[in-house]
Order: structure tokens, then sequence, then C-alpha cells
């Protein structure tokens, strides 16, 4: 057996270092389909697992896929998946079975230009408002985008983190130009990571509830085979596990699976400023289009306009609060990102009449350049 | 309207380009590795995926930087690497004044440009070689010579690492050819300025 964390300095991509986060994060299980820009994950994946004692599995489509990262979590260990729009496109229904039976688990999702086939091998992001509400029902999951190599790293950890905790099926919305691209990766100490584990049940196994909630609303699981009785199904279930089929257990269930999400905004939540403290222009971004956010920041500011930057690293559940409040004291809003109108709704929801909001979008296929947000700005905005 | 964006003294954006096939994705690997973990800079390796990069028109885009980067594509190149004439093509349009052009000069017969210039026969001497795909190598030791865009040390450890195994003398003796011949280039360069040319020079 080899360390799982891989202490040193890298010069690796996206992709990879998603695969070395998921490792770091102690993940044994990962399934999956390979599919461009997503591949690599998987091939890293089938080199490192076995170092760690851990599973790989390439299975015979990405429904199969998602459904093996479900079972194996029953299992006990921490498990993931890898794909772009096709693929996630496939695993939907398996995503909703996820958050229903509120199993631990993460999908990487390297994003691609859809919809359909698409180009392939270019980027997009698209696939954000499949990622809230792309599995039919009502629900709430986390997603999170990470703009560079290193991002992919931590983002990882912190996803594996997020879905332990809260039981969920968390998404780690890359995009082809970030998983593909080289930047320095840092991996740190093993001490230095923090890891959470699902929390486990005590007591009498004979008096066991499987989805009866702990103090933060997320129920303890146990796994498949430790002598607790488990019940695991998609269809409408009471605190036993055992269907249910009437409006009362459905009302109880769903108030459970947002309520653990809703009540803990503050820690699922993460976003990043720059050059904010004075801004009077925002532009909201995620993902590899914060990069250009950045230098149109740094552009615009050379115009003596006062631009700020607010990125999402959780993208959902969405920072509401944090919009509407931004919003509250600023002109403009503008959300950056590669499809034509996704995030930027939220932000305009959130924003509620009171600044601007501008999209500065593309159909897909490569990333925006910073122009184009400065173009907007000086067409729009006084300095 | 131009926002030409952040040409910071402090960054330098390279593009690579060639046919794929040429090791022009591991060239630009090397200097964004070399930046990177050898000199402990900021650099950002993105790259053609695709067809292109298997056959057709390729390149790599490295930029090195003091601070963390922004955008991560080249915006106005300060250094193109061209091993083919088709990619020399695709981004002289590119190049200003103070830009920096390095060819294989076999490979790209035409150029014409306004800034500074230097070529060489990579190819040709890593045919002598007896590995003709070391001309990436030959190049990037001509590029650390001329430009000083990687310290020497940081793309001799780089190569010695990227490399097959067996092969890590042949390439580096690859990179110190191209080294070398890059040094004597601006030797040869100085000495003309000074008006020095000719048998005595």
């Amino acid at each position: 057996m080899k360390p799982a964390v891989r202490t040193g300095s890298y010069y690796m991509t996206g992709d990879v270092a998603c695969a070395e986060g998921a490792i770091a994060a102690g993940c044994l299980f990962f399934g999956a389909y390979p599919i461009t820009p997503a591949t690599e994950v998987a091939e890293h994946m089938a080199e490192r697992l076995p170092d760690v004692g851990g599973t790989f599995i390439q299975m015979e489509d990405e429904i199969a896929a998602i459904a093996s990262i479900l079972g194996a979590a029953w299992t006990g260990v921490k498990s993931m998946t890898a794909t772009s729009g096709p693929g996630f496109s496939l695993m939907m229904e398996n995503l909703g079975l996820g958050v229903c039976t509120e199993t631990p688990c993460v999908i990487i999702n390297v994003q691609r230009t859809g919809p359909s086939t698409g180009l392939p091998t270019q980027t997009g992001q698209g696939d954000m408002m499949q990622a809230r509400w792309g599995s039919h029902g009502d629900y709430e999951l986390i997603a999170l985008a990470p703009s560079s190599p290193q991002d992919c790293f931590y983002h990882t950890i912190l996803a594996f983190n997020l879905s332990e905790k809260y039981r969920v099926p968390v998404l780690v919305m890359a995009d082809e130009i970030v998983g593909h691209m080289s930047e320095k990766v840092v991996i740190p100490d093993a001490k230095e990571i923090k890891l959470e584990s699902r929390p486990k049940p005590k007591g009498r196994k004979d008096r066991f509830k499987l989805y009866e909630p702990g103090p933060n609303g997320v129920a303890p699981m146990p796994s498949i085979g430790e002598g607790y009785n488990v019940h695991v199904t998609g269809l409408t279930h009471d605190e036993r596990g055992y269907p249910a089929m009437d409006t009362e257990e459905q009302e109880n269930m769903l108030a459970r699976i947002k309520g653990k999400i809703r009540n803990n905004l503050d820690d699922i939540i993460h976003t990043e400023e720059y050059m904010m403290d004075d801004a009077d222009i925002v532009i909201v971004s995620y993902g590899i289009s914060t990069r250009t956010g950045l230098t149109a920041v740094d552009e615009a500011r050379k115009l003596g306009y006062k631009v700020g930057l607010f990125r999402l690293i959780t993208v959902w559940p969405f920072p509401e609060q944090k919009i509407h409040e931004i919003a509250s004291r600023v002109k403009g809003l503008i959300t950056i990102e590669i499809n034509l109108g996704q995030v930027h709704y939220e932000v305009e929801r959130c924003a509620h009449g009171q600044a601007e909001t501008h999209l500065v979008g593309s159909a897909g296929g490569k990333i925006i350049h910073p122009d184009k947000v400065v173009s907007l700005i000086k067409e729009v905005f006084q300095p | 309207m131009t926002t030409s964006t952040q040409t910071v003294a402090s960054q330098k954006e390279i593009i690579v380009t060639g046919f794929g096939g040429q090791g022009i994705i591991l060239a630009g690997k090397i200097i964004g590795m070399a930046a990177s973990l050898g000199d402990n800079k900021e650099s950002t390796l993105t790259q053609a995926y695709g067809p292109e990069s298997r056959g057709g028109a390729c390149n790599a885009q490295v930029i090195i930087s003091d601070r963390p980067i922004h955008y991560p594509y080249v915006q106005k190149p300060h250094i193109l690497l061209a091993l083919s004439q088709a990619g020399y093509d695709k981004f002289a349009g590119l190049l200003e004044k103070e830009s920096i052009l390095l060819t294989d000069q076999d490979l790209v017969p035409n150029v014409n440009v306004t800034c500074a210039h230097y070529e060489i026969a990579a190819t040709r001497m890593a045919e002598k070689i007896g590995h003709k795909m070391m001309a990436n190598i030959i190049m990037i030791g001509f590029f650390t010579a001329i430009t000083g865009g990687i310290s020497k040390k940081a793309a001799e450890d780089t190569v010695l690492n990227s490399v097959p195994k067996g092969t890590e003398e042949k390439n580096l003796k690859a990179f110190n050819q191209g080294y070398d011949y890059g040094i004597s280039t601006l030797k040869g360069k100085e000495k003309r300025a000074a008006g020095k040319t000719g048998a005595i020079a």
C-alpha cells in the first residue's frame, strides 16, 4: 500500500488533481464510464486506487456508474464517479435516488458544450441548471465549481466532506479547460487535511431508525452488514426507511432532505471575493469564468471603474442572501458564464431589482475573453 | 476598441506550435513545469486538445508569471516557438515588435516579421543524434538560451524527469546542443552588432 496523500508540489491537470483530491479524501470506490473530457479522472483513479486498497470499475454506461457508487456508499466506503454532459444526463435518475436515499457520494462533471453530443473536446458551463434541477422532484443538493487544478484538489476533498457530513450527493462542476490545463498543485501533509466521515449510529440496534435525524438534521448512517436494519428505497419512506405512501411522510421526508441543507447554509456555502471593498460594480462568476472575471476586474480598474468579483465556490445551494446584500449596495452585477444565461437568472432573482443585472455569456466552446466584459462595463456604466 | 489585457512586465506568454506528433505539447509542458516547479514561479499550460493534437496544427500555450495567473490563455505572445510553417502562419499575426520568434529553419522557410527572430535546424540536429523526435528538446534548449524564460537548471531537471526512462542522457545531450547553439547565436549577434564580422570576429 502507498500513501493516500502524495505530499509535494506537482505540475498537474485539473482532472488528475480531482483524482488525487478524491484519494486524499479517502475515496475507495470509483465506478465510471470514460467520456471526454473527464476520461483522465478515470485513468488516474484506475492507476491510484490499487495503491490504497480501493476498487476501480469501468461500468457499462453512466447509469450503471452512478448506481455502482450509490451501492458502494452503503457498504461504508467513500465513492465517486466522473463524467461529462451526455453521461451526466444519463445519471440524472439515479442522482435523485442518491438524494432520496441520502447517500453520500461525489460526482465530477467536467463540462463540455451541449446540448446532446455538442462539442466533445471544448469547454462549456451549460450543465449548471441541470446540476440543480436535472433529476425529477423537489430536492436540495450541493454543487461546487473549481477554477484551477489546485481548486480541483481541494474542492474534491470539500465535496467528500460535505457529502459525508450531510449525506447528500455532491457535484464538482469543473469544465474542459480546468480539467485539461496544467498548473502547480501543492498537496499538503496528510495531517493538514481535515476529513469528515458520515455520522454513525450508536445505541440499540433494535430501536434504530435509518432516517431519524441527528442534531444537525442529518440521520446517522450505518453500513449494510453492521447489524442495523437497513432498507434503502427511492419510494417515499418513513424514518425507518420503509415505503410510506402518504402525503404526511412525503412532507416529513422532503423537510429532512431540504432542511439539512437549508439549515446549514453557512457551513455549506463557500465564496471568495476580489477587490470588493470599494466596488460598485460586481462580477459574479464561478469555475473557469472566474478567471475571465479577475482579468476583467484588473482591466476595468485601470480605466477607473470600481469593479470587484464575487466568486461562487458553492454554486448550489445558491448564496441568495449574500447576492441580495451585495445588490443592495452596488450599481450593477455582471454574471460571466459559458452558457446563455443560467446562474445569471439566479443573480437577477436575488438582486430583486436593487441593482442592474447583466450577463456576459456565450454559446460555448471556449473561454469568454475579458474584453467582452470590459466592453459591457464601458457601454453601461460610468467610471 | 481594445483593452489589451494584462501585459504585465512580470508575465511571459509563450506559444509552442507545430504538427501533432512533434512533441509540441510535451515541450509546452516541460517549459511550464520547469517554470513552476524548478523556478518556483506561477505557470499555466493550456493545450490544443482533440484531433489537431494528433496530426494537425497543434499548439501549447504557456504563461509564466511572478503573480497568480488569471486569464489562462495567451493574448499577446512574447515568445513564439514554431516548428511548422502552418503553426507559424497561424500565430505570426499576434507577434509584436518586442516579441521573440524562434523557428526550426528547415520547417519554417517563409518568415516575415519585424520582431527578433532566431532560427535553428532543430530537426536536422535531432536526426544527427539519431532521434528525430528530440527536435522539441533541442528547441527547448535553444529557447532557454535565447530567452531566459526558464533557468537552465530547471530546464535540465525537467527534461530528465519528463522523458521516457533510458533516454535521459540522449535527451540531455539534445537539450545542450540546442542551448549551446542558442548561446553562440547570441554571441554572434552581439559581435555583428559591434561591427566585428568576418574571419577575425
